[in-house]
This record gives structure tokens, C-alpha cells and sequence, in this order.
């Protein structure tokens, strides 16, 4: 056992932790984000996600507590611990109840008024509602420490069937549009009362995913199809690509026009995400200005379609987008240069700032004449293909589709390729991987280049769909999202660029009314992601060694001979 | 013509001198020694061969071929494989992709799989654990894994930079012994060592490094003679 656990491992730390739980969501009801929250049902009318937030404190700090404990090897203190620190986890959140029972219209904390009084006590009066609050914390409490207590495969189908649900209650409406074609509109209205879930049909679908991913398929199906033989396997793989063309091809037409142009914005960023992963995933460079490139696929797409721009219109779509993909390649490799000796950090400096000196190009009087400065390029065409005009979004889906899954095809090609392997080798030590006789800087310049066609492709269709593009939509934010969402994801990992895209991507367009807490929950999601599962949703699989190489040791190498360890 | 000669080389990390005129040559065949203490130059003297550095002054001459205008990837093409200080295993990928790794450059698929049977001949220990993650193996097996990974681009130099660094002497003589295995197979050696007794027994010639500059050399024997080298090297007063 590690020696700084050892010492106190008591009742205080249950402390802590509740205390620091409780406290945080002091802080999310402070700023509003608590009240904002409270205004979608989840379940019925009684259940809203500002709840949920406020109790999941209570929840997060019972479930920390109880794994520290378990991994003490105390078993038998894991639910007392845990009540102790959901109880300690009710009483921060008592400071708002009572600043907003006593200066309910204070002009310094503006959030803290009689509504979220009225929330945080579920509406039983500042009295009861304090001791209610404590109460169920310390109820929370012992369900996240007995959470830690359940066998692994209960543990997972509990997440399963708490997902459904609250995802169904959180997205209610759209799950509601989309259900109403298979269902009918009286099932539907029955399912989702009150934009949110019929409380009866919460409990259904609960036991439903729950029986289901204890029962059902699952790993046992896995390892039955691993011992199937490789031909079959081959077969099976092809099915399910089948399904999966054959499901992504009707989804607009499943889902509406709204959530079509949600799909749409999702289908950028996973071009652009597997591009990055590319540079970042496969090469390591660690690339900050990836918008620049963004930039110019739009640019190039704008001055080369749009009638009133610069060249008038000269080209339709189809022929501007390899243009746009040339010069983004193009510049990819002019900018690889200079930074062709730059390592970590440095790297990451410098594309930063190449990023910004390009949106201030294009703000810039200087560029005016040709793509607009502040006015951007205006009225570019929608695309069309054989005279038919691709002018809604679930026309303009297929596109990034189509998009996405060439960019996602080549990716994999790649990555399996001697390319791939160089830049596997560089990414781990590049010294080590020159005297394997790798050329670095031919290696480099195709990550740079290939990972900037992408992003330019990107950006040429981002361009078409919207018809006005101004500098403003090539902020440093727009390279962040891309980032996060292949960390989010799983560095590297081909899947998990699509999983990070509708994560970060994807709900935020979904959860319009909270934009003001975008920032936040971005943050936060990358914090507990880290701490939590840094490997990404869907890992690719030599991340999952590097981050798990340590247990291996432990697990494996207990017979080795230990010799005396080197650096 | 010797295999390898390096004439009155200065090599220079920014203001840093760090190697003040080095001459030295090693015939088809041989194993030679470097030694000398910390900072003395020996590792950067391999840099300069490999050519990940490039000297300012002199020259570096392989087989007679002057190696100015090649870079590092173009050098180890020309049969010059180093194992580099500390190893510098791929941590995460598996012991048979390491070796995978070093067979880069080669297209030849009958004499890659001749160079891994005779990698996993001399080293039984990673034929065993050749599907095991190379970041989880001991300090023992990644130098073996180092050194059969350089074997796998087929050298016929094979520099090697302190291969006896931090493992335990049983262990030591063990990767003495297979360094002169892998000699008597045809391949010629560099060795440098801190190491200086062990790396003289196994060596023809010795080079003596100080500060950048050699300060003796003589056949492996004679060095071990020699009051200086026992004095600074050998601990021997
Ligand atoms: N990258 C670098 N930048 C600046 N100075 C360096 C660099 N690498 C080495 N040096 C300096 O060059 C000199 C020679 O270093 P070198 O690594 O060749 O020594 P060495 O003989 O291999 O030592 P050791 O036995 O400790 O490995 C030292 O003074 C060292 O500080
Ligand atoms: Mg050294």
C-alpha cells in the first residue's frame, strides 16, 4: 500500500470530501447555473436537472469516499463513510437557503433568490426543506459509497439503465420528434409528459436496460464472436458495416430538419477531428491553430463560388473543394517548415499563435479586396448536385457524411500503413526513431499536411452550407473544440473522435438554454475525464497500455526478476 | 581501409565544445571500446557517427565513404545501427512490434524473419514475453530488447552506448557475453563504457576519452596495463 494513503484514512476524509462536494454545488447555485438548470424536466414534474445537479454532490463525493475506502481494504466502513459524507455534503448548499430566505433580492449574488430556495428545499418552507436537503444528501451519500460495493457487472448495467433514462428525460423533445414517426403521437404524448418522461415509462425503461445489459448480449456475445473464425468474423464486421451505412443514411429523415443540422455541425467536426487526431493521435505534434486551416478551406471555397465576391464565382462547389483541400494541404506543409525542430510545448506556442495571425489576416484591410476583412465573403452558393440544390440540411448531413467517412477511411488506411508506423515511432522519440532510418522531416510534413486537407475540407463545406463566412467563425475556440473532443474521445482512437464530436459537439447544440455554462461544463468534463478515465471514451488501443502500463507490472510481473532499474 | 575512421572531429551543442578534435578508427571485425567518465564525450562521439549531430570540423568516414552529406536516416540505411543510452524502447508497444521497428527499413520478409530467429536465439528471454508490453519488462530485458532491436536492422557496425548501465553484474557479464556473440556472427562493434574492466575484456582496442579528446589508446590488454586507466578507470590505486 502507498504510504501517503496509509496514514489517515478516517472519518475526515469522508469530511473532505462532502464538504468539497457540497461546496461545489454552493458554487453552481451561486451562479445560476442550479435555477437554469431546473427549467427541464427530467422525470414527470417533479424530478428537473437542477436537482439532479444539486444532489449530485452528495452523490459524487459518496461514491469518492466509498472507493477510497474499498481500496483500503475497509469494506465494512464503506456505507457509514458514505452517509457521513453526503450528510457533510447538504450543509454548504444551507448558506443558499439561507441568504436567499434572508436577502432574497440581493443585488450582489443575483442567483440567490427565493426560486432557488424553492428548489434547493423542494418547495417544503427553509425549515424542513434545510433538514429534507440534508436528509436525502446523506441518502445520496450511501448510494454512490454502495455504488463501489456492487459487482462489476451490476455496476454497469446500473450506468446503462441511469443513462437511458435521464437521457431520455434531458432530451424528452427531441427524442420525442423522433420517436413520434415510429410510435405515433399518442404513445408519444403518453412517454413524454410535460416535456419529460412519463415517471411509469421511467420506470419501464429503467428495468428494461437494466434487465437487458445484465442479460443480454454484452461480453458474453464478444468473446462468442472472437471464437468465431476469421472468415465468419470478416462477415459478421461486414454486416454491421451495413447496418450502420444503412441506419446513418436514414437518420435525417428519422430525426428532422433541426437535428439534421445538429448532425451536420457534428459531421465537421469529426472531419476535422480525425485530421487532428492525425497530427495529434498518430504524429504527436501537438497542433493549436488547427482552425487556420479551417480558414482556408472556407476562404477558398467563399472567394472561389461566391458571385459577388472576388473572382465573381468562377467555380461551382465541386471543383473549388479540391482546390480548397490543395491549398489547406498546401499550407500545412509552408507552416510545417518552420516548425519542423520544434518539440512539446514550443510546437504548441507557435501554432497558437499561427492560428490567430491568420484570423487577423483575414480581419485585416490589407486582405479586404480579396476575401472581405470584417465583412467576410458573402452569398456563397449551396452546393448542387446533377441541378438538384443540396438546400437543406439533411442533404447537406450526406455531405459531411460522406466527408467523414472518407476522412475516417483514410485515417484507418494510415494509421496501419509504414506511414503510420513513423509516425508511431516519432511520436514516442524522435532521436530513436531517426536511427531507425525514419525521414523526420518528410514524416512530419505529411502529418502537417494530411491533417490540414482534412480540416480544409472541412471548412469548404462549413462555408457552402452556411453562404456568409466572416473571420469571427475561425476563433482559437474552434481549434479547443477539436482538440478536447479526439482527448475526450481517446487520443489516437478512430471511434472515439466521433464519440467526442457528439459529446462536446453535438449536446451543447442540444442544450441551447445553458450555452452561458458551456465553457464551464467543457471544463469540468476534461477534469473529471482526466482524473477518471484519461484514456478517453473509446481508447485506441497502445494508450490503454501506456496509461495502464503500471498495473500490467503489477498484475503480470510479480514472477519477474526484478533488476536493478536503469533511468 | 577501415571500416570506420573518424578524423579530428569538434562537435559543438551551441557554445559547449564537446568534442575537441577526435580521431579514432575501428577495422571490419573488431570490437572497439570508448571509455571515459561522465561528460567526457563518448556518447556524443556515437551522435556524431549516427549523425544526428553533425561535427563543425573533420569528418566521419564509413567504409570509405564520407557521411557529411547524409542525414540519420540515410546513415543507419548504410548499415550503422545504435543502441542509444537509456535504451529508448517504444515504452508501449509490445516486444515483437519494437523489434518490428527495427527492420524499418528492410523489404527483404525472408531475411527480416532470419534476423528476429537469430534476435530471439540470442536473447531466449524475449522470444517468452515477445506479445508483453516493452514499458513493463525489467531493466535486464529492455537492454535486450534494445540490442535486438538494432540487430534487426541487420547492421554491420553496431554502435553501443552504455549497455551495462544500471543492471546488476550477472546480468552485465550475460550482455558482455552475447555483445561478443553477436561480434564473432561478423558484426563489428563500438562499445562505449563506463564500465572500463568489463568493456576491456571483451575488446580488441580501447580508446581512452577525456574532456572531448582521446588521451590514449592501445590494444585492449595493454589498456588494462596501464597505470593510468587503472588509477582513474579500474579504481585500482
Ligand atoms: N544536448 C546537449 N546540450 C548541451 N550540452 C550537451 C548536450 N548533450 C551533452 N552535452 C554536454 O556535452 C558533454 C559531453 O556529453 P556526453 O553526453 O557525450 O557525455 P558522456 O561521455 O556520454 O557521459 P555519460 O557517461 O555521463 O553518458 C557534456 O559536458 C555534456 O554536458
Ligand atoms: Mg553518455
Amino acid at each position: 500500500m502507498n504510504l501517503t494513503q496509509e496514514h489517515t484514512l478516517d472519518w475526515r476524509t469522508a469530511a473532505r470530501n462532502g464538504l468539497l462536494g457540497g461546496t461545489i454545488i454552493l458554487y453552481f447555485g451561486a451562479i445560476g447555473m442550479v435555477s437554469t438548470f431546473s427549467v427541464r424536466n427530467m422525470v414527470g414534474t417533479f424530478l428537473n436537472l437542477g436537482q439532479i445537479l444539486s444532489i449530485m454532490g452528495a452523490i459524487a463525493a459518496g461514491l469518492i469516499t466509498g472507493r477510497t475506502f474499498l481500496k483500503a481494504d475497509q469494506r465494512a466502513k464503506v456505507i457509514q463513510m458514505g452517509a457521513l459524507s453526503g450528510l457533510l455534503a447538504g450543509l454548504p448548499p444551507l448558506i443558499l437557503i439561507i441568504m436567499g430566505t434572508l436577502v432574497p433580492n440581493s443585488t450582489m449574488f443575483v442567483n440567490i433568490n427565493a426560486e432557488l430556495v424553492e428548489i434547493l428545499t423542494f418547495g417544503l418552507g427553509a425549515l424542513v426543506g434545510s433538514l429534507a436537503l440534508i436528509v436525502v444528501s446523506g441518502l445520496m451519500g450511501v448510494l454512490g459509497a454502495a455504488f463501489v460495493l456492487l459487482g462489476e457487472k451490476y455496476r454497469k448495467a446500473l450506468i446503462n439503465a441511469l443513462l437511458w433514462v435521464l437521457l431520455l428525460g434531458l432530451f424528452s423533445e427531441n427524442a420525442g420528434t423522433v420517436l413520434q414517426k415510429f410510435l405515433g403521437t399518442s404513445a408519444v404524448r403518453w412517454l413524454f409528459q410535460n416535456k419529460s418522461l412519463n415517471p411509469i415509462a421511467a420506470i419501464i425503461i429503467f428495468a428494461l436496460t437494466f434487465a437487458f445489459s445484465l442479460f443480454g448480449v454484452g461480453n458474453k456475445g464478444k468473446t462468442k464472436i472472437q471464437s468465431l473464425p476469421s472468415e465468419k468474423q470478416k462477415q459478421l464486421r461486414l454486416i454491421y458495416i451495413v447496418l450502420g451505412l444503412v441506419f446513418a443514411l436514414a437518420l435525417p429523415w428519422m430525426v428532422g430538419t433541426f437535428l439534421s443540422q445538429v448532425l451536420f455541425i457534428v459531421g465537421l467536426y469529426v472531419m476535422m477531428g480525425m485530421g487532428l487526431n492525425i497530427v495529434v493521435g498518430f504524429a504527436g505534434l501537438l497542433d493549436l491553430g488547427y482552425v487556420a486551416f479551417f480558414a482556408f478551406g472556407a476562404y477558398t471555397m467563399g472567394v472561389l463560388t461566391s458571385p459577388g465576391g472576388f473572382t465573381g464565382g468562377i467555380l461551382n462547389f465541386w471543383l473549388a473543394l479540391p482546390i480548397a483541400i490543395l491549398v489547406g494541404v498546401t499550407f500545412g506543409i509552408i507552416l510545417g517548415f518552420p516548425v519542423l525542430n520544434m518539440r512539446g510545448d514550443y510546437l504548441a506556442i507557435v501554432t497558437l499563435g499561427f492560428g490567430e495571425i491568420i484570423r487577423v489576416l483575414a480581419y485585416s484591410n490589407w486582405l479586404a479586396p480579396i476575401i472581405g476583412g470584417a465583412q467576410g465573403v458573402l452569398g456563397i452558393p449551396t452546393p448542387s448536385l446533377f441541378g438538384f440544390r443540396l438546400g437543406k440540411p439533411e442533404y447537406m448531413y450526406y455531405l459531411v457524411l460522406l466527408g467523414s467517412l472518407v476522412a475516417a477511411f483514410i485515417a484507418a488506411r494510415l494509421r496501419d500503413s509504414r506511414l503510420g508506423r513513423q509516425w508511431m515511432a516519432m511520436r514516442e522519440d524522435e532521436d530513436v526513431a531517426e536511427t531507425m532510418g525514419i525521414n523526420l522531416v518528410q514524416t512530419k510534413l505529411l502529418a502537417f499536411a494530411i491533417g490540414a486537407g482534412f480540416s480544409a475540407a472541412s471548412g469548404a463545406i462549413f462555408a457552402s452550407r452556411l453562404q456568409n463566412i466572416f473571420p469571427n467563425s475561425f476563433g482559437i475556440l474552434v481549434s479547443i473544440n477539436v482538440l478536447s473532443l479526439i482527448i475526450v474521445g481517446g487520443l489516437g482512437s478512430l471511434p472515439g473522435v466521433v464519440v467526442g464530436a457528439a459529446i462536446l459537439v453535438g449536446m451543447p447544440e442540444l442544450l441551447r438554454e445553458f450555452a452561458e455554462y458551456r465553457l464551464l461544463m467543457y471544463g469540468l468534463l476534461l477534469i473529471v475525464m482526466m482524473l477518471a478515465k484519461p484514456e478517453g471514451f473509446w481508447p485506441e488501443e497502445t494508450r490503454k497500455r501506456e496509461l495502464h502500463a503500471k498495473e500490467d507490472w503489477d498484475n503480470n510481473d510479480a514472477d519477474a526478476e526484478v533488476v536493478g532499474a536503469a533511468d | 581501409m577501415p571500416m570506420l575512421e573518424l578524423n579530428n572531429v569538434h562537435a559543438y551543442y551551441g557554445h559547449i565544445h564537446a568534442l575537441q578534435g577526435i580521431s579514432l578508427t575501428v577495422d571490419q571485425g573488431e570490437i572497439v571500446t570508448l571509455i571515459g567518465a561522465n561528460g567526457a564525450g563518448k556518447t556524443t562521439t556515437l551522435r556524431t557517427i549516427t549523425g544526428l549531430l553533425k561535427p563543425r570540423h573533420g569528418s566521419v568516414i564509413l567504409e570509405g565513404e564520407d557521411l557529411a552529406p547524409y542525414k540519420a536516416h540515410q546513415i543507419v540505411a548504410r548499415g550503422v545501427s545504435m543502441v542509444p543510452e537509456g535504451r529508448g524502447i517504444f515504452a508501449k508497444l509490445t516486444v515483437a512490434e519494437n523489434l518490428d521497428m527495427g527492420a524499418y527499413l528492410r523489404n527483404d520478409k525472408s531475411g527480416i524473419q532470419e534476423s528476429l530467429e537469430r534476435v530471439y536465439r540470442l536473447f531466449p528471454r524475449l522470444k517468452e514475453r515477445h506479445n508483453q508490453v516493452a514499458g513493463t519488462l525489467s531493466g535486464g530485458e529492455q537492454q535486450m530488447l534494445a540490442m535486438g532491436r538494432a540487430l534487426m536492422a541487420h547492421p554491420r557496425l553496431l554502435l553501443l552506448d552504455e549497455p551495462s548501465m544500471g543492471l546488476a553484474p550477472v546480468l552485465v557479464e550475460a550482455i558482455f557475453d552475447t555483445i561478443q556473440e553477436i561480434n564473432q556472427q561478423g558484426t563489428t562493434v563500438l562499445l562505449v563504457e563506463q564500465n572500463a574492466l568489463m568493456a576491456l575484456s571483451i575488446a580488441h582496442r580501447g580508446y581512452v576519452l577525456q574532456t572531448g579528446q582521446i588521451v590514449l589508446s592501445d590494444v585492449a590488454a595493454n589498456l588494462k596495463e596501464n597505470e593510468m586507466v587503472q588509477k582513474a578507470y579500474l579504481g585500482m590505486e
